[in-house]
């Protein structure tokens, strides 16, 4: 474990000063990631810039367009307790709420959640090669061992997964990610901020080294009628999911006006499938129109071996929620069949 | 904290008397230690206390002597960082290695390792405290973070002679067996009580609710709601009874009988 100076930031624009003035400094949040990593040797900083005093970083507020603005440094527990949140987006609640322990959902920040990183075991193992973590050494995981990986949107350089559950809501729910750097803010929509791993699967998204996400918005629509947010994992709780799938319906009665179906779990990034989303839009709310949108989301489908049963349980997994999404009380947590 | 190591009760100068003679004079000279307490948590563990029921909770109850620790020297330190704060209600004001955990500094500095180390990477909740009403890990804090803030701890649970209903529930039920989870058990059980109480939701709750009401706890939602909390004993059960007897108030039947 390296040494490290600790600075602490009061303000938006001391912090990215701070991380611009030291090579290789990295903003503080709760540090329920950084400082595993850390203390795997998995990241060497030379300085933190702690940014939890930050004013105005840890709000929620409502803004004029009818959506809703998350602070950065706002905790994930009290993000999904908000009456707001609960109210008008219980999917971001709901996963949120699957997501690790009640411990580190108090200290886990929203901004941090965007950037925790993957937990392929190669990837927290120092000895071995992996692309993600020093780049151009391979992928053990291609022929290792790859239960937990990747399923869609991989690459000959990397099969991992981003292990994120409020995301997969975000995505689902078309956040926006307010960042601002040495060159100023701007907004990145949600589908464009993680990446598919490609030729650089050191880099799990397109934020710049430097920029400071200062908040995440949600746009009005909530999706508050009817939504579901399914997690599968090999323990009941506290695991990372194998699959997981948020979805979000508009109804007219039975008709499918809107729909949003997000996966986790399953890629590099929260999967969304704008085809299969168009398909159900107009059709009814049924299983065999969940059945059909699971085959267009999946036709590109790879499985590595172990992770072959992804495949086949993301199906189930889509079509469940679908229907639990049609009545959310219905919703239970985790492999237990609904009432 | 010092007036406590006045009088033993009738109850407990029999107990030391019998169970750990050769520590009784040196209890009566100067008082209940952190190795006293060691010793006993062994014998209760061995289910030695049992006859001394009355005593025994008083005993666990009693705050353990703690000495001063000296701040290092500053040129020992590359990076310090001077950190102010409370823990159990008492100011601290120490110097450490900008890398030094809260749970290192509580235990290594500060004196009190009620707070387990298990796994040091946020995985087992052995090292589960309460900062400023919330219950966080240890582990992956940084001291140099807690500036200002109020950390309280297994040790700070007890009031005067008298336990947390949670401790004396944990005790009644048999809440542990090695008892190396317990101290971050209870501390989380505790934290869970407040949510509940304000009304915050767990993934097992079926309604997202929107006004404060308090959510009576089921055994599944005392499950997952205590998922951060591993115990390689599987203590599991008797855990959920005394959440359970702890919340309602009412009393819970022990998963345990003793037989004739
Ligand atoms: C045992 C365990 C189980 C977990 N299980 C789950 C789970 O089931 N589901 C799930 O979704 N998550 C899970 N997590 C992950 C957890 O949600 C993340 O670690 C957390 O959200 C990260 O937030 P943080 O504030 O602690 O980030 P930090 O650790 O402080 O930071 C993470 C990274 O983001 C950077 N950073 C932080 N804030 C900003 C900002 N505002 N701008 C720019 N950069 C920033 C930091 O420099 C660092 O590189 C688990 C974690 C652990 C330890
Ligand atoms: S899957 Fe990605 S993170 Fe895992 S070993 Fe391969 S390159 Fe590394
Ligand atoms: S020691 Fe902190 S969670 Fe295990
Ligand atoms: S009592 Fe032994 S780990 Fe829980």
């Amino acid at each position: 474990m390296n040494n490290f100076e600790y600075k602490q930031a009061e303000d938006i624009a001391t912090a990215i000063n701070l991380i611009s003035e030291q090579d290789n400094t990295k903003f503080l949040a709760g540090g329920t990631n950084l400082l595993d990593l850390w203390k795997y040797n998995l990241t060497n900083p030379s300085g933190l810039v702690d940014i939890n005093r930050i004013h105005g970083l840890a709000e929620i507020k409502e803004l004029s367009n009818g959506g809703v603005r998350l602070g950065a440094n706002f905790k994930n527990a009290d993000t999904a307790y908000h009456p707001i949140i609960e109210n008008k987006y219980p999917l971001l609640s709901k996963a949120i709420l699957a997501g690790a322990s009640a411990q580190i959902r108090n200290m886990a920040s929203n901004g941090g959640n965007l950037l925790q990183r993957t937990r392929c075991y190669y990837f927290y193992d120092p000895d071995v090669p992996c692309n993600k973590r020093n780049p151009g050494s391979g992928c053990p995981a291609k022929e290792g061992y790859n239960r937990i990986h990747a399923i869609l949107g991989t690459s000959d350089h990397c099969i991992a997964v981003f292990p994120s559950d409020m995301c997969v809501a975000l995505a689902a729910l078309n956040a926006l990610v307010n960042v601002e750097g040495a060159e100023g803010k701007r907004t990145i929509a949600f589908a464009d901020f993680h990446r598919l791993p490609g030729d650089r699967p050191d880099l799990d998204n397109n934020l710049k080294p430097g920029e400071l996400i200062t908040s995440i918005d949600l746009p009005d629509k909530g999706f508050a009628q009817n939504y579901s947010y399914l997690k599968l994992r090999d323990r009941h709780s506290y695991a990372f999911a194998l699959v997981s799938v948020a979805t979000a319906l508009e109804l007219d009665g039975e008709m499918i006006k809107d729909a949003r179906i997000a996966l986790g779990g399953v890629a590099h990034k929260p999967w969304r499938s704008t085809e299969a989303e168009n398909f159900l839009r107009g059709k009814s709310a049924n299983e065999s129109n969940f059945a059909a949108a699971a085959d267009i989301i999946l036709q590109d489908a790879k499985g590595y071996g172990h992770n072959d049963f992804k495949i086949a349980l993301a199906k189930k997994a889509i079509i469940r929620n679908g229907l639990m999404a049609l009545n959310p009380q219905s919703q239970l947590p985790g492999a237990k069949p609904s009432a | 904290m010092k007036n406590n190591k006045t009088k033993l009760t009738p109850e407990e100068h029999r107990l030391f008397g019998d169970l750990m003679p050769e520590e009784l004079e040196d209890v009566l000279h100067s008082g209940f230690n952190r190795r006293h307490f060691v010793k006993l948590m062994g014998l209760a563990t061995a289910g030695l206390l049992a006859s001394y029921a009355l005593g025994a909770e008083q005993l666990f109850a009693r705050a353990v002597e703690m000495e001063d620790i000296p701040n290092l020297i500053p040129e020992a330190i590359e990076n310090g960082v001077t950190v102010n704060f409370k823990v159990n209600s008492t100011p601290r004001n120490v110097l450490v290695d900008s890398r030094m955990t809260l749970l290192d500094t509580l235990r290594e500095r500060i004196g009190l390792t009620g707070s387990k180390k298990g796994c040091d990477h946020g995985q087992c909740g052995a090292c589960t405290v309460i900062v400023d009403g919330h219950r966080v890990l240890s582990c992956l804090t940084l001291a140099a973070t807690c500036q200002g803030k109020s950390v309280i701890t297994i040790e700070g649970l007890a009031k005067d002679n008298e336990l947390n209903p949670m401790q004396a529930a944990f005790l009644k039920h048999d809440g542990f067996q090695c008892g190396f989870c317990t101290p971050g058990q209870i501390c989380s059980a505790v934290a869970l009580m407040k949510e509940a109480k304000e009304g915050q939701a767990s993934f097992a709750t079926k309604k997202l609710s929107t006004d404060p009401k308090s959510i009576i706890l089921s055994e599944e939602e005392i499950a997952e709601r205590m998922s951060g909390n591993i115990c390689r004993c599987g203590a599991y059960p008797n855990i959920v009874a005394a959440i359970k007897e702890a919340q309602t108030g009412k009393n819970v039947p022990q998963n345990w009988l003793f037989t004739d």
